[in-house]
């Protein structure tokens, strides 16, 4: 049914498209879509600091309670005889509330037992449903104004005007220049604000001023996308750009970038297609940016974590192979050098190797096959001389790091060889190095060259 | 006003309310103990998808097809917002608000589809609820009442909400121990074979139990009051468990009588004939309450601890006992 009605939508066209973001699409089209891009660059650098502070939900907590400042905001300038909808009125009015909420949040989470959480969702929740009875009020009034009020929950972006949008423009200009002046305050709030009070930083003070900067970002976002989803442009760029970088100032770009980008193009969507709200689609759209950044990022991303992980467990698994052909041709005590004993071994016939599915074996064998390390002679598996070193480096490696555990770290012997199994892999030369000083100080070095002692049975 | 206007319209929107409440506030009392009161949030943002999708398929509004569409949907933004924690390394605060909010807006779109083709949902009652809805036409007088022909009629709504408080006492009652030692030493829990994090994740399917059969009725933001100013009200009151619970139950039925009086019958008084929003008055009445108790409290108070700042660690030294 639901991919019925996709099939009878009427569906753009790629020129359209085309033109719409290329800013062709009509005058207001156009306003709305820069507006929006404007108000998403300076959400997603707020909202990077808001992030980083763990602020989210605080931020959430804070956009819901914007509702009754609107609703006493329309009612006093009702009983003043001023127009109730003008909109610098209303976005006063949730300016207050929303300061208003982020002050009971601090009075009930700093000076009683309650938690944090508590204290958020009971603001949220209580300051929405007063905002609601003043609806419900309103709406009794019979000025036909609820309208216009309750826009603001869910947000009207086609009703951007030229007016509207300078003053976000103006508004969003003046958050971004206090981002860059308090740049500073906010990184060491975000990442040590202990240090930063034992520095004598007023860390509430900043903190203040990172909420009433989220708070300037609700109010002029409530029009675009409405107070239930304002917190998506806050959040959601700045999650996005946690995933590309580890540095702060490239992240706070990143997350303006982003925020722009899923303005402007969920604003033109909206556009193209009848019935898609632009409040929606424009949080859609910045789901679809995150959702790519969490899976595809380069570093921190889910896919590039699995592939990492997969080649290190290869690594290990390869290196596990390598040393158990090493200390086979060790145990062999065939006659020659244990050289000649260790490149001998039928790599196939290693209990470990035997032990795995034939696809494991395949991968495995495969993995020390492209490295140079095995070679197929008569029919069996057997090590090459570039195989015979690296045997020799990895043994080398597990035993230092288990005569190192032994002799400094005071584990009993029956313990080491799990913990050395675990950690050998990843040992750097660096690390490697300052082992064997630090074991041939203590003449505890195992001989390099053979026969290699074993620091205990294995 | 009639009395039988009273019996037919208000007195089975008060009994809505009354259960939904009870059952929040009941469950509410762990979620603010575990830390968890935003999850409560989250999830009932997150259960409109779940709704929509429900009508576009079965396109009606039918209990069953909607109750499972919202714990389907709920269900999914419990593991969603558990996966993006883990897997993107977020801190929970985040991962929530980007998860509910991404569902949130994904209803909205689909909403507008489904109001193209005439399918009448509107987002306002998934937020408000419509208790003003519920209509009860069997009991014309109070002697009716007695009649078991009358409550067989009773509204389902109504119905529903009673099976969720009880379903919610049961549940409470059955794991009052297991509940109550992960509150207060998760640690302990764990050690004694009750993981903290399969309460907590049992803790969120009553949850959202609770949520999806109350919000049809009374709407989210009820819901999410409900859940927790009761209960932190009574956790400024008390040190014992077993009387939190009972004095958050009795503060929720408080909220949701006086609040829906006040609502109904406040405008009255004023000369107005309109009645205004219940659930959010009873929101409203349930946070008038919770800030009397932080500022008023006798031992955990802002007054009490300004005047007596001893009390007050003594206090937190007590906290856990029991």
């Amino acid at each position: 049914m639901m991919l019925a009605a996709l099939d009878s939508m009427d569906w753009p066209g790629l020129a359209r498209v085309a033109t719409v973001l290329a800013l062709g699409g009509g005058y207001n089209t156009s306003l709305v879509m820069i507006g929006v891009a404007v108000l998403g660059f300076a959400s997603g650098i707020v909202g990077t600091f808001a992030v980083l502070r763990k602020r989210a939900m605080m931020s959430d907590t804070l956009s819901h309670a914007t509702l009754p400042g609107i609703g006493l905001a329309f009612l006093a300038a009702v009983a003043l005889g001023v127009e109730g909808r003008s909109l610098p009125v209303l976005l006063a009015g949730a300016g207050l509330a929303g300061i208003a909420g982020v002050g009971a949040v601090h009075v009930m989470s700093r000076h009683t037992r309650l938690p944090e959480d508590a204290a958020m969702g009971a603001v949220l929740s209580v300051f929405f449903g007063l905002g609601f009875v003043l609806l419900s009020y309103i709406q009794t009034l019979g000025t036909g104004a609820e309208g216009g009020i309750a826009k603001f929950i869910y947000g009207q972006t086609a009703a951007m005007s030229e007016a509207d949008a300078i003053v976000i423009a103006i508004v969003a200009s003046l958050v971004v220049a206090s981002v860059v002046l308090l740049f500073k305050e906010f990184r060491l709030l975000c990442f040590d604000p202990d240090f930063a009070t034992a520095q004598g930083w007023p860390v509430g003070r900043i903190d203040l001023a990172l909420m009433g900067l989220v708070v300037i970002v609700t109010v002029i976002g409530l029009q675009a996308v409405g107070l239930i989803l304002v917190i998506a442009m806050i959040v959601i760029p700045a999650a996005a750009a946690r995933f590309w970088t580890e540095k702060l100032a490239r992240m706070t770009i990143v997350a303006g970038l982003f925020g722009a980008g899923s303005g402007y193009v969920g604003a033109a969507l909206s556009a193209l297609m009848p019935r898609f709200p632009a409040g929606g689609v424009i949080v859609l759209v910045a789901g679809a940016v995150f959702l790519f950044s969490l899976v595809f990022a380069p570093r921190r991303g889910v896919l590039s974590g699995f592939v990492r992980h997969a080649l290190l467990s290869l690594d290990i698994e390869t290196q596990h192979v390598l040393r158990r052909a090493y200390e086979a041709g060790e145990a062999a005590r065939a006659p020659g050098s244990v050289a000649e004993a260790v490149r001998a071994v039928e790599i196939d016939s290693l209990s470990i190797t035997r032990s795995w599915s034939p696809p494991r074996r395949a991968v495995v064998l495969l993995s020390l096959a492209a490295r140079g390390f095995v070679s197929r002679r008569g029919g069996e598996v057997r090590l090459t001389s570039d195989g015979l070193d690296e045997a020799r480096r990895v043994t080398r490696n597990h035993r230092l790091w288990e005569a190192f555990l032994i002799s400094h770290a005071d584990l009993t012997p029956s313990h080491v060889h799990r913990s050395a199994d675990l950690v050998e892999h990843v040992l750097d030369p660096d690390l490697v190095s300052r082992l064997e000083d630090e074991l041939r100080r203590g003449g505890k070095l195992p001989l390099t060259n053979e026969p290699m002692a074993s620091a205990h049975p294995c | 006003m009639k009395l039988s206007t009273f019996l037919q319209l208000d007195l089975p929107a008060m009994l809505a309310a009354l259960f939904a409440t009870l059952a929040c506030a009941l469950i509410g009392n762990f979620l603010v103990l575990r830390r968890q009161s935003l999850m409560g949030d989250a999830v009932s943002h997150a259960v409109l998808p779940g709704i929509v999708i429900a009508f576009l398929i079965w396109g009606s509004r039918a209990t069953w097809p909607v109750f499972i569409g919202a714990a389907a949907a709920a269900l999914t933004a419990v593991v969603l917002i558990e996966l993006v924690r883990r897997y993107g390394r977020l801190d929970a605060g985040t991962a929530m608000a980007v998860v509910f909010s991404i569902m949130f807006a994904a209803g909205v779109v689909m909403m507008e589809q489904a109001a193209a083709r005439n399918i009448d949902l509107d987002a306002e009652c998934v937020l408000y609820g419509q208790l003003e809805d519920i209509i009860w036409l069997a009991p014309t007088t109070l002697a009716s009442l007695l009649d078991p022909a009358v409550w067989e009629e009773l509204p389902r709504e109504v119905w529903t909400l009673f099976g969720a408080f009880v379903f919610t006492s049961v549940v409470v009652t059955l794991f009052w121990k297991e509940l109550k030692l992960a509150s207060f030493d998760p640690a302990l829990a764990s050690a004694l074979g009750f993981p903290a994090g399969r309460i907590d994740l049992a803790l969120m399917f009553v949850v959202g139990i609770v949520a999806v059969a109350a919000f049809e009725a009374v709407g989210s933001i009820l819901v999410i009051a409900m859940f927790i100013c009761p209960a932190a009200s009574a956790r400024l009151l008390t040190d014992r468990l077993s009387t939190q619970v009972a004095i958050s139950l009795v503060l929720a039925a408080i909220s949701a009588i006086a609040g829906y009086l006040l609502a109904a019958f406040g405008p009255m008084w004023f000369g107005h004939e309109h009645s205004l929003a219940a659930s959010g008055m009873i929101a409203v009445v349930s946070g008038v309450i919770l800030a009397v108790s932080v500022v008023a409290a006798p031992r955990y108070g802002l007054l009490a601890r300004r005047f007596r700042p001893e009390a007050a660690s003594a206090g937190t030294a007590a906290a856990v006992r029991e």
